[in-house]
């Protein structure tokens, strides 16, 4: 039958030639091509050791933020748990007591806020949904873990460290 | 036969048992190390530096893996044949002369346990009875697809023992002597034998490559079609003889290239060497040179393993009884020729 598309091809099996058959030649080339290999610089990266530089938009662990005085910026809207689309992402917000003024910003808080790192995509729609510019994907690569509830990371983890104790 | 004597042999044989043990342990990692590096990779680094305690980590791991035995398995020939495959690629290092006799403490020590007069026809007979370890393996297993393993194996040794034993022939109707040790100190400094038989060589090296079963004739073990050949119902260190058994015959096959071929422990400029050396020193710096043909050898054979794929079952049958045996034939006939011609004139 003759073809629509005009791409087919017949391929048409040649017995080999004598020097095909000898097999040597052929062996001869290839392992020349292996032996050249051998003084090419390797692709590997010893991972824990040395770490692969990531690109400047690289998405990793995320980190809640503090402003300029050392305060908490999130505000427990839920912008960021509504967004995000694997539902990583939960939190339960209390309001602010008169003496906790210098450890958040504005009167409403996350007493709690959990990410579930097995269930984030790390897809970055949480960092666009803040009105707050709280949370940011700019950590490392999440470590490995035993456990499942090990991944679920709370504040403890997330929150970036103090002022005082970045200096 | 005096006390001496057994006692030097006995020390021979243990130093030769624990050197081809220790090689052909640290060839598994070498071929690790190899194949990495031929595919632009590192290889295993993470136990010791450069990863050179690896053999002893996969030995361990070997050892305290659970044994398995098939209850539908015969038992005594499930355990036999792993240890009859490991005996027999050990005992062929018995006829190897790993060095010309050393002066040692006043005494000439011969670095050969045993300088049999038919110590060719001794390799022969170990190398094919190294296939029944894979037979009987394959077979006392109970699984259709080690059983094809274990036929595919007896086939392959059969056909390529043939082309073998031929070239051999070719090499024989040269050196006059079945002998090993005469063998090797007729290639006095550059007589190589290889220089004299090139096809010879290349017909020996192709069925050693398929007497041991290595790449590009792996046919009995290829994981693809066969999942594993005659070692897939086997655990633990019955795994571990197995593989051993294949690193061992490397290591023998490799030594009885260098030695037939290669000159053994000869090597150009030997004569001032001893001189400058002494009696003690230069055999022990010709056993070096061995060990470095040894070590070449093997680098190859692991060269070709990771560049070349594996033959179709045809292709093995076509090369062995169309391609080497009449071509080894041939290879008899002219060095018979030649020879009747030197002879003559």
């Amino acid at each position: 039958m003759e073809s629509l598309s005009n791409k087919k091809k017949v391929l048409e099996q040649k017995p080999l030639s004598f020097m095909e058959r000898m097999y040597l030649p052929a062996i001869a080339k290839g392992m020349g091509i292996t032996i050249s290999h051998l003084f090419k610089k390797e692709a590997t990266i010893r991972y824990p050791e040395v770490e692969r530089e990531f690109s400047t938009n690289f998405r990793g662990m995320h980190s809640l933020k503090r402003d300029e005085n050392g305060k908490e910026r999130c505000t427990a809207c839920g912008l960021c748990a509504l967004s995000c689309p694997a539902e990583a992402i939960t939190m339960i917000a209390a309001e602010r007591k008169p003496e906790e003024k210098d450890l958040y910003r504005e009167e409403k808080y996350a007493a709690t806020y959990e990410i579930n790192m097995l269930r984030c995509i790390f897809c970055g729609l949480c960092e666009e949904a803040c009105p707050k510019e709280a949370i940011y994907l700019d950590g490392p690569i999440v470590p490995a873990d035993y456990l499942r509830k090990d991944f679920i990371y709370g504040k403890d983890k997330l929150v970036e460290a103090p002022l005082e104790m970045k200096k | 036969m005096d006390s001496a004597f057994v006692i030097e042999k006995f020390i021979l044989v243990a130093v030769i048992f624990g050197i081809s043990l220790v090689i052909a342990m640290y060839s598994t990692y070498a071929e690790r190390k190899v194949a990495a590096y031929l595919q632009d990779r590192l290889g295993p680094d993470r136990a010791g530096p450069f990863g050179i305690l690896q053999p002893l980590a996969d030995g361990v791991k070997m050892f305290m893996k659970e044994e398995i035995i098939p209850t539908s398995s015969n038992r005594f020939l499930f355990i036999a044949g792993p240890g009859l495959a490991l005996l027999c690629a050990c005992i062929g290092t018995a006829v190897i002369p790993w060095g010309s006799p050393v002066l040692i403490a006043g005494k000439t020590v011969s670095l050969q346990v045993a300088d049999i007069n038919v110590g060719v026809l001794y390799i022969f007979g170990v190398v094919s009875l190294g296939v029944y370890g894979v037979m009987i393996g394959g077979w006392a297993s109970n699984n259709k697809y080690s059983l094809l393993s274990a036929i595919r194996a007896a086939s392959q040794n059969i056909s390529y023992e043939i082309a073998m034993g031929l070239s051999i022939i070719a090499l024989l109707l040269m050196t006059n002597t079945l002998s090993l040790k005469e063998i090797v100190d007729q290639q006095h400094g550059w007589r190589w034998n290889v220089l004299y038989q090139p096809l010879g060589f290349i017909i020996f090296m192709v069925c050693s490559f398929a007497e041991t079963n290595r790449a590009p004739f792996d046919l009995p073990e290829c994981e693809t079609e066969l999942i594993g050949g005659y070692h897939t119902e086997y655990s633990s260190m019955k795994l571990g003889f197995y593989l051993f058994a294949e690193y061992i015959n490397m290591f023998v096959s490799s030594a009885v290239m260098a030695a037939l071929y290669w000159g053994g422990y000869n090597y150009p400029g030997m004569d001032s060497m001893a001189v400058w050396l002494g009696p003690t020193w230069a055999p022990l710096f010709g056993t070096a040179v061995f060990f470095a043909k040894i070590c070449i050898f093997i680098f190859f054979f692991m060269w070709v393993r990771w560049t070349i794929p594996r033959f179709r079952y045809d292709q093995l049958m076509n090369l062995g009884w169309k391609g080497l045996i009449p071509l080894a034939i041939a290879n008899i006939i002219i060095t018979g020729v030649v020879i009747a011609i030197i002879e003559k004139f």
